[in-house]
């Protein structure tokens, strides 16, 4: 008992900064229905800013006040004001890359100001953090658990308070449920959002510089891994409860220590399952507790107050346009194969290749999240489990590397497929959860295994071979790659036009509609999850091949969340966005690459920025901007081609639908046009005003 | 027998006993108005019968075969169809491909190595079906604009062109002419008579425009709290005085005599 007590005690300040942290996740998801998962990087901040103030000799007090008291909640309005305030009644996706995209940006930005060496522990803040104070059940209780415990108690209940007071909860509620709708009944939204948003961030600061000191330094992951505990923490309390919140936090903190203390110590079970205990609380909770199941959305009964969303595919051009782009297309593809075999020297040539490759895995992130709606995060732990089975394969019984590559595609597949059964009753932001706790544990627990990844050692995989040719020399394994991002192009492409493309049409459009004309949603979400996990295998296979030596770092779950990001900003509805987003990458980070290290940060940098844009335009920041051009390009088109407009005929019909127009003069059916050219004409002339931000 | 049977069917949300065994036929070819009050259970009735709810008891039939544990697509294969209150449209999809892939997954068999790999395009009796189904609906002329761009209306109309082309014996529709106009909603009435005469189908309208009930069924039901109150011709229906109390209140019977 004493023994069990002696484990329990010191789990209770780690779970009261996991409720801190929680309480923040739920005030931030009633305010906004954004589930932040930037706030372990924004604890992160807090806590960094208060070790160098500290370390440039400022008084405690004063380093906890510019770290918690100002930062904090400037942070938080900075955040609401940019982002979050645009994306209330956003779909999930648009919710979360640019949470995802601070998650990454946040602690980069903050590592670049103030360095990135080794951090020592800051000080504690309130009492002495060394000093034992008095002995429970026979185990020391330091100055610092006694901070902890007593500072997360009183923020909860006075945030208990206010909520009670001030009919605050119920105010959000309503903000996030239609803002508009909400400043009719006279409350003003943005002022509630922000204020949210503020008092979270000073939750998120406060938790960040309790638990700093309790780790041996402070670093970023470690506050990620709070992250997800934080989150259990709030699924615990049903996103709403603030008293169960705090509960769950302190319950997952103990039983954690708990099952630290009793599991054998030094193997990859004690040494992974410790860390990992929240992610597995998080998964299972849930799939059980359904708190974030897939509800028939409500929506904004004032939606239609709004600008229609920009169409998510492109519009028809004129001939002249149409033939002009695919021209410049076909020469582009000419030059970038020209360019990869001729003229760009050897790690260029490698770099291109990379981004072959890297296309490949984002092509399943073009078919589970493009076309069927369904967020993933650990598409790179998928291509992981690709790239191991092609590595251990090759190790063991010297199977060929293609051979490999599609074993790994069909182990891959199946491992997708075993994700998606728990997660079939999840939607938008709880399945985007359960598959971030499926990737952490992957990392932690699945991966260091000799079985699988092999930890830090990795292992080897030769360049393929086939026949007596070989394509060890990177410029023949740009033909593989090629050959293979071709085939898998091809195949997604055959299938966007197909039945089943139709079909996760219809399913990301409305699972209820979907099911109501006979479409097996069922199957049709375990077939999108493991079609999308095979190509994210053969993607990992073919990379694990390029790189010639993998570890579990090549995969870690920060990978899964780079990659939703790039493909979301370049263009998750085309196969030519996936193409374009694996270049692009591998291209930026090879530029980076060549620059002094202390300017590293500046991916980083152009991740906060992507996620900025991707509120402004979320069909994509490429697909934006091409549109723009095209755009021109038709005006130009039509002045040459001068008075084009006279084309366009207007007729009047008396069928229903001409009975039905919501309205003269706006209805596309209204008019009539003749010939393409006119059509496009019409189209261009009811399209709205290409400079005017879209979707807000 | 009757096309579709319901007995007894319970549904409770917390302490709100949204149906409280109700029981209702629909024969084949019938067209039935089901109103009421607001919160009367009609939507309700509407998603056990398709299986997006589980009633808490009572079975549900279709031509005689119990559907009530069946998963909605299954009942929706056996001939069920309906259309959403609030519109549930395939968003970035045309109402072109709105009928054709409800069209694809009744169509059956796999004839092709396409087919069977799931990436067949349509058939051509297939598309001609879908131009057939968008002129009956009058959405010829925005076929191809996607669906996200029309209005309200044509919103009402996609939805009821992608449950027709399931090929229904039975057509659940969910207040179809709400937010339309009078115009608007004698074009739908038009539509659905069309529909009716050509292919035969069954319907159950739930509705609160009056008019447009009594333009469309024969028979109607009345539920009220989750409880049938009243079943039986039209205008019988109409003149029953426990109908109009709850639909008018008590104030308006006392004035009315």
């Amino acid at each position: 008992m004493s023994q069990l007590l002696s484990y329990a005690i010191p789990g209770v300040p780690f779970g009261c900064a996991y409720a801190l942290m929680a309480v923040g996740v739920v005030l931030t998801y009633k305010a906004s229905g954004v589930l932040n998962l930037a706030f372990g990087a924004q604890a992160y901040v807090s806590a960094v800013v208060l070790y160098a103030a500290v370390r440039d000799g400022w008084p405690t007090w004063a380093a906890f006040v510019v770290a918690v008291v100002v930062l904090g909640p400037v942070l938080g309005l900075v955040l609401d004001r940019l982002l979050f305030r645009h994306t209330r009644t956003a779909p999930p996706l648009v919710k979360l890359v640019p949470a995802l995209g601070l998650m990454i940006a946040l602690p980069a930005v903050t590592d670049m100001a103030f360095g990135t060496g080794p951090r020592r522990v800051p000080p504690s803040v309130l009492l002495d953090p060394t000093r034992v104070y008095f002995r429970l059940a026979g185990t020391a209780v330091s100055g610092e658990e006694i901070a902890t415990t007593v500072v997360t108690v009183a923020a909860v209940a006075v945030l208990a308070l206010v909520f009670r007071s001030q009919g605050l909860g119920l105010r959000m509620r309503a903000v996030v449920e239609s803002p508009r709708m909400t400043e009719l009944a006279g409350i003003r939204a943005d002022r509630v959002s922000a204020f949210a948003w503020m008092l979270s961030s000073l939750y998120a600061g406060l938790a960040g510089v309790l638990l700093a000191p309790m780790y041996a330094q402070v670093s970023s992951t470690d506050f990620t891994a709070l992250l997800v505990a934080a989150l259990a923490a709030a699924v615990v309390g049903g996103l709403s409860s603030l008293p169960l919140t705090l509960a769950g936090g302190i319950g997952l903190g103990v039983a954690q220590q708990i099952i630290g203390g009793y599991l054998p110590s030094g193997t990859i079970l004690s040494s992974g399952l410790r860390p990992a205990f929240p992610f597995v609380v998080l998964a299972v909770l849930l799939v059980t507790r359904r708190t974030l199941e897939a509800s028939p959305a409500l929506g904004d009964p004032l939606a239609s107050c709004d600008p229609p969303r920009p169409s998510l595919r492109p519009p028809a051009r004129m001939t002249e346009v149409a033939l002009g782009t695919r021209a410049f297309t076909a020469f582009l593809v000419f030059m970038f194969v020209v360019t990869a075999l001729l003229l760009v020297p050897g790690n260029w040539q490698f770099t291109l290749t990379q981004g072959l490759v890297f296309a490949v895995v984002f092509l399943s992130i073009t078919v589970l999240t493009g076309m069927a709606g369904q967020i993933s995060l650990c598409q790179a732990s998928v291509a992981g489990v690709g790239a191991f089975t092609v590595g251990q394969l090759a190790a063991h019984f010297g199977t060929p590397v293609l051979l490999g590559t599609l074993v790994g595609g069909v182990a891959a597949a199946i491992v997708g497929a075993l994700v998606s059964v728990p997660a079939l009753r999840l939607g938008g932001g709880a399945l985007a959860l359960f598959t971030l706790s499926f990737a952490l544990l992957a990392d932690n627990v699945v991966f260091p295994y000799p079985w699988a990844g092999n930890g830090a050692n990795g292992l080897t995989v030769p360049r393929p071979q086939v026949g007596g040719i070989s394509f060890g020399t990177d410029a023949a394994f740009f033909w593989v790659a090629l050959a293979v991002l071709l085939i898998v192009a091809g195949a997604v492409w055959l299938l966007r036009g197909g039945t089943l493309g139709q079909e996760l049409g219809a399913f990301r459009g409305s699972e209820t509609a979907a099911a109501s004309i006979g479409i097996d949603i069922v199957r049709l979400r375990v077939i999108a999850f493991a079609l999308s996990a095979c190509i994210a295998g053969v993607g990992g296979a073919l990379y694990a091949s390029l790189q010639q030596t993998i570890s579990p770092n090549d995969f870690n779950y920060q990978f899964s969340l780079v990659f939703v990001v790039v493909v979301a900003v370049v263009g998750i509805h085309s196969v030519a966005g996936a193409i374009e987003a694996g270049l692009a990458y591998a291209v930026l980070q090879q530029l980076v690459s060549t620059l002094p290290s202390r300017y590293t940060s500046v991916v980083a940098l152009v991740f906060g920025l992507a996620a900025l844009s991707y509120v402004r335009h979320p069909e994509g920041v490429v697909p934006y901007a091409k549109r723009w051009v095209l755009d021109r390009a038709e005006q130009l088109a039509r002045y040459l081609s001068g008075g084009g407009e006279r084309e366009a005929g207007r007729t009047g019909g008396s069928g229903p639908a001409e009975r039905l127009a919501p309205g003269a003069g706006q209805s596309p059916g209204e008019r009539r046009p003749r010939s393409r050219l006119a059509a496009a004409i019409v189209w261009l002339a009811e399209r709205q005003p290409p400079g005017e931000p879209a979707g807000r | 027998m009757a096309l579709l049977e319901l007995r007894g069917i319970s549904k409770r949300f917390g302490g709100i006993a949204a149906l409280d065994s109700v029981s209702l036929d629909v024969e084949a070819g019938e067209a039935v108005g089901l109103v009421g009050p607001n919160g009367a259970g009609k939507t309700t009735l509407f998603n056990c019968v398709l299986g997006l709810l589980r009633p808490d008891s009572g079975t549900i039939s279709l031509a005689g075969v119990r559907i009530d544990t069946l998963p909605t697509f299954r009942r929706s294969r056996l001939g069920i169809a309906r259309t959403f209150q609030r519109l549930e449209l395939f968003t970035g999809m045309t109402p072109r491909e709105h009928v054709l892939v409800a069209l694809r997954v009744h169509g059956g068999g796999h004839r092709t190595w396409r087919e069977r790999l799931a990436v067949g395009r349509p058939r051509s009796p297939e598309r001609r079906e879908a131009d057939q189904l968008l002129s009956i609906t009058g959405l010829s002329d925005v076929a191809d604009v996607p669906v996200e761009a029309l209005g309200l209306a044509y919103g009402r109309l996609v939805e009821l062109a992608r449950a027709l082309a399931s090929r229904p014996r039975l057509l659940l529709l969910d207040e179809p002419s709400s937010g339309l106009d009078e115009a608007e909603t004698a074009g739908l009435v038009e539509v659905i008579g069309r529909v009716r005469a050509e292919q035969g189908t069954a319907v159950l309208l739930v509705e609160h425009d009056l008019e447009m009930v009594a333009a469309v069924v024969s028979r109607l039901v009345v539920l009220n709290f989750g409880r049938k109150i009243a079943d039986g011709p039209l205008l019988e229906v109409m003149a029953d005085p426990g109908v109009r109390q709850a639909y008018l209140g008590r104030a308006y019977l006392g004035q009315g005599r």
